[in-house]
């Protein structure tokens, strides 16, 4: 990494510590932040924050690691959420992530494609269980979703990026 | 403004509510994702189109034409939801193509746009009116009734409707002693699970004198399938503040956090307007209600931990550690967040604070059951005809949540099966089953605990005749195992051990002890853990295995799961009378199970079969079959 891209990389999370007066109580808004500006905790990150908070890089990685939404690793440009709770799967989500499994090549350990197109996390429970199930593509949610909605939806990304390419 | 009294906001509020029609939209997570915003604009676009005036949230100036933008009306299923008020007529599922019909027939013409009513399932009557439809009829909505039909973006509004008065009334007119001795006599307990008497809790950490006394509102909602507290927050977020506010002053408070969980947004988002409001109209800040309360509020956004709905570990992750539970006591009211006294209490248990008050305590003391007062938020979802948020007084039974609200049990195609339930999974995966014989169970506390189920935070998912019970408890026990922190053995190796021993229920490993050392594991778990997750987390497994044993029988000791959902545990079979002989399916199997003589019934050896059901798919003539 050049020294300039360096400075950069470090200027983005200054900005966040500073933000939050370098507050150790605010861990996890402070990481919260870095994620949405990193898209990911990146490692020499986490260590600089310890180190700006006062706390040791333990500290740090545990709360890291605790919390489900935070992500050590790259996340795919779509991120594909399926509502796994008890509403959803007894609406049968569980064959639109096998089938989603499938389709992006993926399993329990390998949530994200070769191409980091796709990322794909099944939630506990998004409280839209009146739509049941619900499938969350970035932002946007569907409801009353099939397996054959699933695979028209998937259609659509890919046409939308091969158009794009 | 923090010096226009409430009074006067009032009447700027209905001084400007002079209109021909008010048009109602629910903006609620399930109507958004159905595309209700869009109704929104074009409503508004249609109407000014036409020359008329159209007003919005927050203006002032008379118009023609109200638009609203609500919270969750609850009725979820149908959505998007749209009224026209003052004439009450609902419209369900309505697109934006709609508009133009919806604005041309009925605002311009009087007429009804008959295809958008909602009609009955079983009957096929249509319906005009919200309060007609029988999901709406048959609840009693108290705490939800401005959830739905306030603008959420609309502080005047919600004063309109008689909101801050109570805690104007509080803070000015009574002590903070008073306060908990009316909560206490109301008989209202905590809505998120535990069932504590809120006024007692109040009481608890007023006593404990401190300098520095925090309330916390839990909205970290995190039983999978219930969704009482989200419609809240996105509904009616100025109600939440306003039970903070009443709780601060009876606990001495002057900072409140609000945490909610990630999943929620919309909800972090109109409750950040609805801060910011408040505080421009000085009804938080400093000298509240001309008062010698300062009181402030902030939103905490959690980062996906269930674990974090237990009060300890919240306050552990607003204080930015990890969110593990210690052990109790000291308990928060004593010493709380950053070691200082603290009152938290659940989104549903604040936004009801100010309904006791405006009622008065013998007043809302006549709602509910004896041991447990007033109204209930349940999310009802699951194989039902109407899902959505619904809220009856304590004491009602699930033959009218079920059938009367919910509008029956539901078939796996979506039809409507004219049968009893299988069973209704009630609070979670803290919870337990009720199934057919507590049809006409009162639903509070204590008959809940008496069957080995609770009222938890008051996800009531219903299931139909072809839900698997087995299935259901790894369902859950896979969630507390994923959700468990890790802090204690017992409920860190325990849950792993339950689920391991469901699994081999489930894929055909079971002996003849599996069933007694699961419940043994469960018992031990149950007693031996930490915090209410491990506390609870074997209830359905035990509720499961209480009123369903035969079918965990079935399955341990025939290999057969009798709703045909296990896989390992499926055979398949070809139907003689059926089959035409094609050899389609022999060709397809991959372990080369099936064989036969060409236009004679082929036989599947179930021997070499590995389960796969390559061959179901394949046939053309439904020959095959799973059993």
């Amino acid at each position: 990494m050049s020294k300039a891209a360096f400075a950069t990389k470090f200027e983005q999370v200054c900005a966040i510590l500073d933000k939050y007066e370098r507050d150790p109580h605010r861990l996890i808004a402070i990481l919260q932040e870095i994620q949405e500006a990193y898209a990911y905790l990146p490692e020499d990150i986490m260590t600089y924050v310890a180190t700006a908070l006062g706390v040791t890089p333990g500290a740090v990685f545990g709360v890291a690691t605790f919390y489900s939404h935070f992500t050590l690793e790259p996340k795919g440009k779509y991120v594909i959420k399926v509502c796994d709770g008890t509403a959803c799967h007894v609406k049968k989500s569980g064959d639109i992530i096998r089938l989603l499994e499938t389709e992006l090549g993926l399993n329990a350990k390998k949530k994200t494609s070769d191409d980091m197109l796709f990322t794909l996390e099944t939630v506990a429970c998004l409280g839209a269980c009146g739509l049941a199930p619900v499938v969350v593509l970035n932002e946007d949610v569907y409801g009353a979703m099939t397996k054959e909605k699933t695979l028209a939806l998937l259609q659509k990304i890919r046409e939308e990026e091969a158009a794009d390419a | 403004m923090p010096n226009v009294t409430l009074e006067e906001r009032k009447a700027r509020y209905e001084a400007s509510a002079d209109y021909d029609t008010r048009i109602v939209i629910c903006a609620g997570t399930g109507c958004m994702a159905n595309g209700s915003m869009k109704v929104y604009a074009r409503f508004r676009e249609e109407l000014q189109a036409r020359g008329l005036r159209v007003k919005v949230a927050l203006e002032e100036e008379k118009a023609d034409y109200a638009l609203a933008e609500t919270g969750c009306q609850g009725f979820c299923q149908m959505g998007p939801l749209v009224t026209l008020q003052p004439r009450g007529i609902l419209y369900c599922r309505v697109t934006a193509e709609d508009v133009p019909e919806i604005v041309e027939q009925t605002l311009m013409r009087g007429d009804i746009v008959e295809r958008l009513l909602y009609t009955k399932p079983d009957s096929g009557e249509v319906v005009r009116h919200a309060k007609n439809v029988p999901f709406y009829a048959r609840q009693q909505r108290m705490m939800l009734e401005k959830c739905g039909t306030i603008d959420v973006k609309d502080l005047n509004e919600y004063i309109a409707k008689g909101g801050y008065f109570q805690a104007r009334r509080a803070l000015r007119e009574m002590t903070d002693q008073e306060i908990c001795r009316e909560l206490l006599a109301s008989g209202l307990r905590g809505r998120g699970g535990g069932g504590f008497p809120t006024g007692r809790k109040w009481e608890l950490t007023r006593i404990h004198e401190n300098e520095t006394k925090y309330v916390i509102c839990n909205g970290d909602e995190g039983d999978p399938g219930a969704f009482m507290d989200r419609c809240v927050m996105e509904g009616n977020p100025h109600a939440v503040l306003e039970g903070m506010l009443i709780a601060a002053k009876a606990v001495n408070a002057t900072q409140g956090y609000i945490y909610v969980r990630m999943e929620y947004p919309l909800a972090v988002q109109r409750l950040k307007i609805a801060i910011a409001a408040a505080r421009g109209a000085g009804i938080l800040g400093k000298h509240i209600f001309g008062s010698s309360l300062h009181f402030d509020v902030n939103v905490m956004e959690g980062a996906g931990a269930f674990v974090c709905g237990e009060e300890s570990a919240l306050i552990a992750s607003i204080e930015g550690k990890r969110g593990m539970p210690t052990l109790k006591p000291p308990f928060p009211a004593e010493k709380g967040l950053f070691g200082k006294p603290t009152d938290i209490n659940n989104v549903e248990t604040f936004a009801t604070v100010p309904l006791v008050l405006g009622l008065g305590a013998a007043e809302y003391a006549k709602l509910g059951t004896e041991n447990a007062k007033g109204t209930k938020t349940f999310a009802l979802t699951g194989h039902v005809a109407n899902t959505g948020l619904i809220e009856v007084p304590f004491g009602s039974t699930l033959r009218e949540i079920v059938g009367e609200i919910g509008g029956g049990v539901m078939n796996d195609d979506g039809t409507l099966c004219g049968c009893d339930f299988k069973a209704v999974q009630i609070g979670g995966p803290s919870g337990g089953c009720l199934t057919q014989e507590q049809l006409d169970l009162p639903l509070d506390y204590d008959h809940l605990a008496g069957v080995g189920a609770m009222v938890g935070s008051g996800g009531l998912v219903v299931m139909n005749r072809n839900t698997c019970m087995v299935q259901i408890a790894r369902f859950f026990m896979q969630f507390t195992q994923n959700e468990s922190c890790g802090k204690c053995v017992v409920c860190r190796e325990g849950t792993r051990q339950m689920l391991a021993l469901l699994d081999d229920i489930i894929e055909g490993r079971a002996t003849a002890d599996t069933l007694g050392l699961l419940e043994e594991l469960a018992h031990t778990v149950k007693l031996g853990s930490l915090c209410g997750l491990g506390k609870t987390a074997p209830n359905p497994v035990l509720s499961t295995l209480r009123y369903f044993k035969e079918e965990y029988l079935a399955h341990v000791v025939e290999k057969r799961c009798p709703t045909g959902n296990c896989e390992a545990l499926a055979s398949y079979k070809i139907l003689p009378e059926k089959c035409k002989g094609c050899s389609l399916c022999a060709k397809k199997c991959p372990v080369e199970a099936i064989s036969g003589e060409i236009r004679k019934p082929f036989v599947i050896d179930q021997e070499k079969c590995i389960k796969c059901g390559a061959c179901v798919g394949s046939c053309k003539f439904a020959a095959v079959v799973k059993g």
